[in-house]
């Protein structure tokens, strides 16, 4: 099975789950770090990471000498990704999205699959598991590209296990990126009027995926019950709680997975895993 | 006229509160939400909407059954996997879909609509601050950078107008589209931070994007006292980089309660978090006077 932590807001305690979720896991898992711009996953489980390659974009390089000019590239070229200025044929390989439609259209074959890079994808393993996770190239703007490279992995991962992945903040298209192939999403939030307002956008955003989906709420003693009372209200169910305290601040800054560390913790990080499984399967996802 | 852009790298470090800080100090600012994805810095200042406008772009893929041969050029051709064969023939998938025109270019039979997304809304409002350009992009919608940066050039555009001194951005997270966009033309780049492994991975991170923009950096450390060290750490490291400090808050619960009130933090005279965040946004202008 697939499962996706995910968040509409960042800094709800997203990584504070995934890392304790896998330190709890108790059958073969890959642990994948989809929040690509700003990975944060390994920096708790630290993973030894043996595996590290660079990742490409096609973009297509131009041979001025073939080009005629005709200007189907600059045509179909939805990104502005390729122009003729004062008869040059110009290639802007930052703004190309590498849909491969103008190497498709050129009559002349004079573009040819040429590569950016995107970033890099690290592998290797974090206890018994296997981690995965994608760091974008600073001053790259485009995550989906790299967060799909991870994704054409997870067919051979999932015939070894489950998939744990650590999504990126927000609703836009990364975040739906990453949550498309779960099984079941665990949507993390603060019961803060930031918190909540984020919750439900990221909320109407998953919930057309028709996915069995619930909550996870993080300093549960701070704030309001809006949060709640939403879940109620939508029959969302509240798979863990897990109250504001110092301590788990402090051990969160000092890069420690909580459900190890405190007591009590351990237990609702078992639940939340079971609640996962359950609705992952079908089964009744209330607690 | 100036331009400051408040970031973060991570989520949640605080980035919204002290930008909601920053508007009430601020004299003569224009304030602008560029976090179009998940805005909140409407919850603080409760904007009095003027304008709406809807935001279009892009364009999206729809196969038009009727003339569809079941071909499947499109789907072979697709390099977002966008395209699937269903039991209804094939369907373009809108999420998955980049809008790229190259099934619509390449159908046979020309079976394929392309029309223009509407992807949000964007607002020109008044708050007890002043003006604020803000927006919200629909949920799953991509190009937030085209938004970014229309809110920022009509920001600047009602700041000309009004005779107005201050650009003052709430930017988005991470280091992606949305972040580059809102980098471009800045003076400088207020990074809020947390004492966490987190808060430092993430401020490197963002600051080297800083850095290849020549944007001036200033860091602010929040919850500077759950990790005194770790606060040091970072401290040390800015100091390396010739990165400015704004200030260092303490975890303070009044953070919460005044976001509960809808109020920023300095509205509360009393607080002890206030006198901090006047004296940072002292430094921040102080600093802003000597960026080109």
């Amino acid at each position: 099975m697939i499962y996706a932590v995910a968040s509409g807001k960042g800094g709800t305690g997203k990584t504070t789950v995934s890392s304790s979720l896998a330190a709890l896991w108790d059958t073969p898992v890959a642990l994948v770090d989809l929040d690509v711009e700003e990975p944060n996953l390994h920096l708790f489980l630290q993973p030894d990471l043996t595996d590290i390659s660079k990742a490409y974009i096609e973009v297509p390089e131009a041979d001025e000498s073939k080009c005629t000019r005709c200007r189907a590239c600059v045509d179909i070229c939805q990104f502005k990704a390729i122009t003729i200025m004062a008869d040059t044929l110009l290639v802007f390989p930052e703004m190309c999205h590498g849909c491969g439609g103008c190497l498709e259209v050129c009559p002349e074959g004079a573009l040819s699959p040429g590569k950016r890079e995107l970033g890099e994808i690290c592998r290797g393993t974090a206890g018994s598991h296997e981690f995965i996770m994608g760091r974008l190239r600073v001053g790259e703007a485009m995550s989906p590209p790299l967060m799909r490279q991870i994704r054409t992995l997870f067919p051979d991962l999932g015939t070894r296990g489950d998939i744990l992945i650590d999504a990126p903040p927000g609703v836009s298209c990364p975040a739906i990126a990453a949550v498309t192939d779960a099984d079941c999403i665990v949507l993390v939030t603060e019961p803060t009027p930031f918190g909540f307002h984020d919750f439900k956008l990221a909320w109407e955003a998953f919930k057309p995926f028709g996915k069995p989906m619930g909550a996870v709420i993080n300093r549960a003693t701070l704030g309001n019950n809006a949060v709640k009372e939403f879940c109620q209200e939508h029959d969302i169910p509240i798979w863990a709680e897990i109250p504001y305290s110092r301590d788990i601040a402090e051990a969160y800054s000092r890069g420690e997975i909580i459900s190890l560390l405190l007591k009590g913790l351990e237990e609702t990080f078992i639940d939340l895993r079971r609640n996962m499984k359950a609705a992952a399967k079908g089964e009744v996802r209330h607690a | 006229m100036r331009e400051i852009v408040i970031i973060s790298g991570k989520g949640g470090a605080g980035k919204t509160s002290v930008a909601g800080a920053f508007a009430h100090l601020a004299d003569n600012a224009i304030l602008c939400d560029l976090d179009v994805d998940a805005p909140d810095l409407h919850l603080l200042l409760n904007p009095q909407i003027d304008s709406e406008k809807q935001f279009w772009s892009g364009f999206e893929a729809i196969i038009d059954q009727e003339k569809c041969i079941n071909c499947g050029q499109c789907a072979t051709l697709c390099r977002f996997d966008a395209i699937t064969e269903g039991e209804d023939g094939f369907k373009v998938n809108p999420f998955a879909c980049e809008g790229c025109k190259v099934c619509v270019t390449l159908c046979p039979e020309q079976a394929i609509d392309f029309p223009e997304k509407h992807c949000g809304q964007w607002y020109v409002s008044q708050t007890r601050f002043g003006p604020m350009v803000h927006a919200q992009l629909f949920p799953g919608e991509e190009n937030s950078g085209r938004l970014v940066t229309l809110l920022k050039q009509t920001a600047r555009t009602m700041a000309e107008e009004q005779g107005l001194d201050l650009v003052l951005c709430d930017g988005a997270p991470g280091i992606g589209c949305p972040v580059i966009s809102s980098m471009a033309g800045t003076d400088l780049a207020v990074v809020v931070t947390e004492p966490t492994p987190s808060g430092l991975h993430d401020l490197k991170r963002v600051a080297e994007l800083c850095d290849g923009f020549r944007t001036k950096v200033t860091v602010l450390i929040n919850k500077w006292d759950i990790n005194p060290d770790m606060t040091d750490q970072i401290e040390a490291w800015c100091t390396s980089r010739g990165h400015a400090l704004a200030g260092r808050f303490p975890h303070d619960k009044s953070v919460v309660d005044a976001m509960l009130k809808g109020k920023v933090i300095t509205e509360f005279q009393d607080n002890p978090m206030t006198d901090s965040l006047k004296q940072s946004w002292a430094g921040i202008l102080a600093l802003l006077d000597t960026c080109n």
